[in-house]
C-alpha cells in the first residue's frame, strides 16, 4: 500500500524558523518532540486533558497534541525551551518552581511552565481565583498542585521585583 | 566545618534541566526508531480463533507483524513470576503474545513494527483478529462465582493466606462486645502522567544491547532482558535517566514490550521504541486497591480490642506477575499503631478477567488502614467514647519498641517495628486541627451544609532489603561522583544522595553529582519501592563516602606527613585539625591515588613514576588497597524500618449536591531523621493528593462484560488543582536505630491513611456508616436516601 504524501511545512518556534516535510496528519505535539527535537514538550494523555503538551501560540496556550502541525504555520510558537533568555538567565517563572520545589518528576512541568507564562503575560497580578481558573486545566501527578500555586505567587514577586 | 546540607531545605539539582526542557524521558530518545504498536484484545475472556495480518504486513512503512507463533525460543514462553511465595498455589502470568486466549481487555495479541507510530496505528487497524468470546469474570463476586478465569484455577484462587498471633477464638468468644463489619474499596491505578516505555539499541559492533526504559529498577530488567533473550548480561545496559512518575506500575517488569522492543532493536538492527498511550495505561498496565473484608472484632468495655479476625478478598486482576504481595502487606500492616494480642487474617487472592493488580502507591495499605480505623471508629461510636480515645487506649506506648507484631512483613522477616510516639503524634493531629473545639465549628455551618471532622493513624514499613549500594569517586578535577543502582522518579534522589556525600566526606553540596538507576554505573540493585530509597541507597551511599574519606586521609596522611587521626576534610581539603594551612584538596588527593606512568595534566605530574615517592620499600598499590580515590558501599537491612503518621480532618458536606469539600487536611509525620523537609513534604502533598483522589474520585469502572468504560482523562477523574486543598504538615523525628542515619522511608505515607480519615470525618458529618470508598456525591446521595435521611 502507498506510503502518505508529505508536505514541506515550515514553523517559526521559539523565535527561528523550522523546515521539515511531514505528513498533514503530523500533530504539533509530534513534530516539536520528533521532528524538531524539542522533547522539553511532553505528552501526557495525547487527547486534550492533561495539559502537558501545552505550548504558546500567537501567546495563547494551546494543546499541541489536539493541533497539526501544518495548521500551525504562520504563528508564533513557543515552547519551554525558549522560556529561558539566551544567555541562560531563567525566566522568572522557571526560577520560582525550582524555588518552591513545584515540580517533582518533572514531566507535567513544561505545560504548567507555558501556562503560568500565558498568565502572568495577561494578567500580571491574577487574584487566587484567577490562578486556579488558569491552572484548571494541568494534570499533576506528583505535587498535589500545592508548591506550584506557591511558584505562581512567587513568579508574581519577581516579576515585579524585576522592573 | 563544611556546612551541613543534611535536614536542610535545600533546592533540587534536578530542576535545571526540567524547567528548561532538557530532561530525559524515554520517548525523547529514537525519533527515527521503529515504533512498537499493539494490538489488544477488545474481550476480556475469549479464545482467540485466528489472526490475519497480511493486509497489515502490506502497509508501506511496517516492518513486521507478530503473533504469538512467530515468537521464538523464550520469548514464547510465560513472563516471569516476580515474587513466589509458598501460600501462592497458582500464579499465573502472560505470556509476551497471547496465546490461545485473552483473559483482559487491552492483553496484547499482535505487535506490530513500524516507521513511526502512526503508520502502526494504521497497521493496527487492518489486523482481523476472529474471537470466541466467553462469560467474563468481573469484580470480587464475579471470581467468587462458578466461571473461571483460568480453566485449570479452581474457584479462581490464586492464593489462600492465613496468619495469625495469639488465640482468636478464645479472644472473641471471651470479649464483651463483639462487632461484625464489612468494608470495601475500589481500584484505581498509579497513573503516571508518563507512560510505560522503553527504547531500545543494538550495537552489533560493540555487541551492546542498550535500553532506556521508564522503569524503578533498571537493573531487574536487565537482568530479565538478557535471561529471556538468553545473551550475557554483560551485553545488556538499562537506564532509566528521567522517568516520569512512577507510582508502583514501574515497577512491575518485564513488560511485554520491554522485551520486544529488545528483541526487535536486535532482530532487525534498528532502534525500536515503544511509548504506552493514555489508554494503555488504563487497560494494559496495572491496577489496585480491589479488596472487600470482612472483620470480627472483640473488645472491652474501655474500647481496648481484644481479638480482631479478619478475612478478605483480594481481587488480583488476570495475573499475577508480582505474586501476592500486596495481599500480603494488608495482612501485616492492617494491626497500625494498635497492640492486638489476639489477631488472625486471612486473605484469598482471586483472578478475574480484568488488568492485573500489583502495588500501587501506599501498595495495599489504604484498605488496611481503612479497615482498621473505620473498625476504631465503630468501636468509639459504639461504647460512645471519643475516637481519639479509643485510639489512646489502644496505642503500642512509646516504650514498648522494639515491638514484634508476630507475623512475616512483606520482606520474608519478622515484623518487628523499630521505634516511634504513636500517642505523641495523635495528639500533636489533634491539637493541629483544633478536634476539641470542633463542636463549635460544627455548629457554624452554613446553611445546606453539615460539618464532620475525623482521624485516622498508621503504621508503614520502609526502607525493606535485600540491599542497594552506592559508589563515590572524588574525580581528579574536584568534583565528586555519586551512582547507586535504583531509579528516581521524581523524588529528587540526586539531591538527597548529593547531601548525605556532602556531609559525609566534608565536600561542598554543589561538587556532588550523583546518577541514579543507570547499570553501566552501578549494576547491582533492588529497585526504588515501599519507601525504600532514601533509607537503602541514603546509607549505602553515605558508607561509601565514608570509605573514601578513609582512603583520602590516608593518602593525605602520607602527602602532608602528618598523623591520620590529626587529620580532617573540610570544604574538600584534607587538612591539620587546628592548622588549616597543612593541607591539600581532595582533588590532589585524587591524583595521587591513581599511580601514573602518563601525566594528563599538570596536577597530574605529581602522580608520576618519577615525581618522588615515599618509600621504594613498598609497591605504589600497598597490598589490599585500589587505585582511585573511590569506593563502593553497601547497606543490607536485617528489617524493615517502621514510619507512622496519623491525619485528620474537616470536611463540609452539601445537603443537596452531596459533595464533600475538605475544609482543613492536616498531617503528622515521622520518618525518623529527615533528609531534605522540602522533599519529605513535597512527597507528603502529592501522596495525600492521591488518596484525596482514591478517596473522592477515581474509580475504575468496569462494566459486566469487563470493559474499562472510563478509560481515559475525560472520563477517570484524576484531581486538577481545583481539587486538592492545601496541607498542613507537621514533623515528628523518632530516628530508627536500624540504620546509621536514623531515617524511614516517606514516599507512599501521604496516600495511606486518607480514604480512611475522610470517611470517619463523613461518618461524622452525615450520622450513617461509611464502609467503602471511593465515594461520589451520587452514591452518597443514594446513602443518604438509604439512611432515611432526606435531603435539604
Ligand atoms: S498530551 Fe495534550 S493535553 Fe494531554
Ligand atoms: S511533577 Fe510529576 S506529574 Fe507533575
Amino acid at each position: 500500500m502507498n506510503a502518505e504524501v508529505s508536505h514541506e511545512i515550515v514553523l517559526n518556534v521559539n523565535g527561528e524558523v523550522k523546515r521539515f516535510s511531514a505528513p498533514a496528519r503530523r500533530l504539533l505535539s509530534d513534530a516539536l518532540r520528533g521532528d524538531l527535537g524539542l522533547t522539553g514538550t511532553h505528552v501526557g494523555c495525547e487527547h486534550g486533558v492533561c495539559g502537558c503538551c501545552t505550548v504558546l501560540i500567537d501567546n495563547q496556550p494551546v494543546r499541541s497534541c489536539l493541533t497539526f502541525a501544518i495548521a500551525a504555520q504562520d504563528r508564533k510558537i513557543r515552547t519551554v525551551e525558549g522560556l529561558a533568555d539566551a544567555d541562560g538567565e531563567l525566566h522568572p517563572v522557571q526560577a520560582a518552581f525550582k524555588e518552591c520545589h513545584a515540580l517533582q518528576c518533572g514531566f507535567c512541568t513544561p505545560g504548567f511552565l507555558m501556562t503560568a507564562t500565558a498568565l502572568l503575560e495577561q494578567r500580571p497580578n491574577p487574584d487566587e481565583e484567577e490562578i486556579t481558573e488558569a491552572l484548571a486545566g494541568n494534570l499533576c501527578r506528583c505535587t498535589g498542585y500545592q508548591n506550584i500555586r506557591s511558584a505562581i505567587g512567587h513568579a508574581i514577586e519577581l516579576m515585579q521585583s524585576d522592573i | 566545618m563544611t556546612t551541613r546540607s543534611f535536614g536542610k531545605p535545600v533546592r533540587r539539582t534536578e530542576d535545571l534541566r526540567l524547567i528548561t526542557g532538557q530532561g530525559s524521558f524515554t520517548d525523547d530518545a529514537g525519533s527515527d526508531a521503529l515504533s512498537l504498536v499493539m494490538v489488544r484484545s477488545p474481550y476480556a475472556n475469549a479464545r482467540v480463533v485466528s489472526i490475519d495480518v497480511s493486509e497489515a504486513e502490506q502497509l508501506d512503512g511496517v516492518t513486521a507483524v507478530l503473533t504469538y507463533e512467530d515468537l521464538p525460543d523464550r520469548l514464547a514462553e510465560p513472563l516471569p513470576l516476580l515474587i513466589p511465595h509458598p501460600s501462592l498455589s497458582e500464579p499465573r502470568t502472560q505470556h509476551i503474545l497471547a496465546k490461545d486466549r485473552v483473559r483482559y481487555v487491552g492483553q496484547a495479541v499482535v505487535a506490530i513494527f513500524a516507521a513511526d507510530r502512526y503508520i502502526g496505528e494504521d497497521a493496527a487497524e487492518r489486523v482481523i483478529i476472529e474471537y470466541e468470546s466467553k462469560v467474563a469474570v468481573v469484580g470480587i463476586d464475579g471470581a467468587l462465582g462458578t466461571n473461571l478465569v483460568h480453566h485449570d484455577v479452581p474457584r479462581n484462587v490464586a492464593a489462600d493466606h492465613s496468619e495469625h498471633v495469639g488465640d482468636v477464638a478464645s479472644a472473641l468468644a471471651e470479649a464483651p462486645h463483639v462487632l461484625e463489619l464489612d468494608f470495601e474499596m475500589e481500584r484505581s491505578l498509579g497513573s503516571a502522567l508518563e507512560g510505560r516505555a522503553s527504547h531500545a539499541t543494538w550495537d552489533r559492533h560493540s555487541r551492546k544491547l542498550q535500553i532506556q526504559n521508564a522503569t524503578q529498577t533498571p537493573t531487574s530488567v536487565r537482568f530479565a532482558v538478557a535471561n529471556i533473550l538468553e545473551i550475557p548480561d554483560e551485553q545488556v545496559e538499562v537506564f532509566a535517566i528521567d522517568v516520569g512518575g512512577g507510582f508502583g506500575t514501574k515497577v512491575i517488569h518485564p513488560w511485554p514490550e520491554d522485551i520486544l522492543t529488545a528483541w526487535g532493536a536486535m532482530n532487525y538492527d534498528r532502534a525500536v521504541k515503544f511509548t504506552e498511550d493514555r489508554v494503555e495505561h488504563f487497560i494494559s498496565s496495572s491496577h489496585e486497591r480491589g479488596q472487600r473484608h470482612h472483620v470480627k472484632v472483640g473488645f472491652n468495655t474501655e474500647g481496648q480490642i481484644l481479638g480482631l479476625d479478619v478475612d478478605f478478598v483480594h481481587d488480583n486482576g488476570a495475573y499475577t506477575p508480582y505474586g501476592m504481595i500486596a495481599p500480603l502487606i494488608t495482612a501485616t500492616q492492617l494491626p497500625g499503631p494498635y497492640k492486638l494480642p489476639n489477631y488472625r487474617v486471612r486473605f484469598r487472592s482471586v483472578y478475574t478477567n480484568t488488568v492485573q493488580v500489583t502495588p500501587y502507591r501506599g501498595a495495599a495499605r489504604p484498605h488496611a488502614v481503612f479497615t482498621m480505623e473505620r473498625t476504631m471508629d465503630r468501636i468509639a461510636s459504639f461504647l460512645g467514647i471519643d475516637r481519639s480515645e479509643v485510639r489512646q487506649r489502644n496505642f503500642i506506648q512509646p516504650d514498648e519498641f522494639p515491638y514484634d507484631l508476630g507475623m512475616i512483613f512483606q520482606d520474608g522477616r519478622p515484623a518487628i517495628y523499630d521505634s516511634g510516639d504513636y500517642p505523641e503524634m495523635l495528639n500533636k493531629a489533634l491539637a493541629m486541627i483544633e478536634w476539641d473545639s470542633f463542636a463549635e465549628r460544627r455548629s457554624q455551618a452554613p446553611p445546606g451544609k453539615r460539618r464532620g471532622i475525623g482521624v485516622a493513624c498508621y503504621v508503614e514499613g520502609t526502607g525493606l532489603g535485600p540491599y542497594e549500594g552506592g559508589h563515590v569517586r572524588v574525580e581528579t578535577g574536584g568534583k565528586i561522583q555519586v551512582s547507586t543502582g535504583l531509579a528516581s522518579s521524581g523524588q529528587g534522589h540526586h539531591t538527597v544522595f548529593a547531601q548525605i556525600v556532602a556531609d559525609e566526606l566534608g565536600v561542598p553540596f554543589e561538587d556532588v553529582e550523583v546518577v541514579t538507576g543507570d547499570t553501566r554505573r552501578f549494576k547491582y540493585a533492588v529497585g526504588t519501592f515501599a519507601s525504600r530509597a532514601a533509607v537503602t541507597s541514603g546509607n549505602a551511599v553515605a558508607e561509601a563516602a565514608r570509605l573514601v574519606k578513609k582512603k583520602a586521609i590516608a593518602l593525605a596522611a602520607d602527602a602532608l606527613e602528618a598523623n591520620p587521626e590529626d587529620l580532617e576534610i573540610v570544604d574538600g581539603q584534607v587538612q591539620v585539625k587546628g592548622t588549616p594551612v597543612r593541607a591539600i584538596p581532595l582533588s590532589q588527593v585524587a591524583v595521587l591515588a591513581n599511580p601514573l606512568r602518563y601525566s594528563f595534566s599538570e596536577a597530574a605530574k605529581a602522580a608520576t613514576q618519577f615525581a618522588g615517592t615515599t618509600s621504594f620499600d613498598e609497591p605504589p598499590i600497598k597490598p589490599g588497597e585500589d587505585p582511585g580515590l573511590e569506593a563502593t558501599g553497601w547497606y543490607s537491612p536485617v528489617r524493615a524500618t517502621f514510619a507512622s503518621g496519623t491525619h485528620a480532618v474537616e470536611v463540609e458536606v452539601d445537603l443537596i449536591t452531596s459533595e464533600v469539600e475538605i475544609l482543613r487536611y492536616c498531617v503528622v509525620h515521622d520518618c525518623g531523621r529527615i533528609i531534605n523537609p522540602l522533599i519529605v513534604e513535597g512527597q507528603i502533598h502529592g501522596g495525600v493528593a492521591q488518596g484525596i483522589a482514591g478517596a473522592l474520585y477515581e474509580k475504575l469502572a468496569y462494566d459486566e462484560d469487563g470493559n474499562l468504560q472510563n478509560a481515559s482523562f475525560m472520563d477517570f477523574l484524576m484531581p486538577y488543582c481545583t481539587e486538592i486543598p492545601k496541607i498542613e504538615i507537621d514533623h515528628l523525628e523518632t530516628p530508627s536505630p536500624l540504620n546509621p542515619l536514623g531515617i524511614k522511608g516517606a514516599g507512599e505515607a501521604g496516600v495511606i491513611p486518607v480514604s480512611a480519615v475522610i470517611a470517619s470525618a463523613i461518618e461524622d458529618a452525615e450520622g450513617f456508616e461509611i464502609n467503602q470508598m471511593p465515594l461520589f456525591p451520587s452514591e452518597l446521595h443514594s446513602m443518604r436516601l438509604a439512611s432515611g435521611r432526606q435531603p435539604a
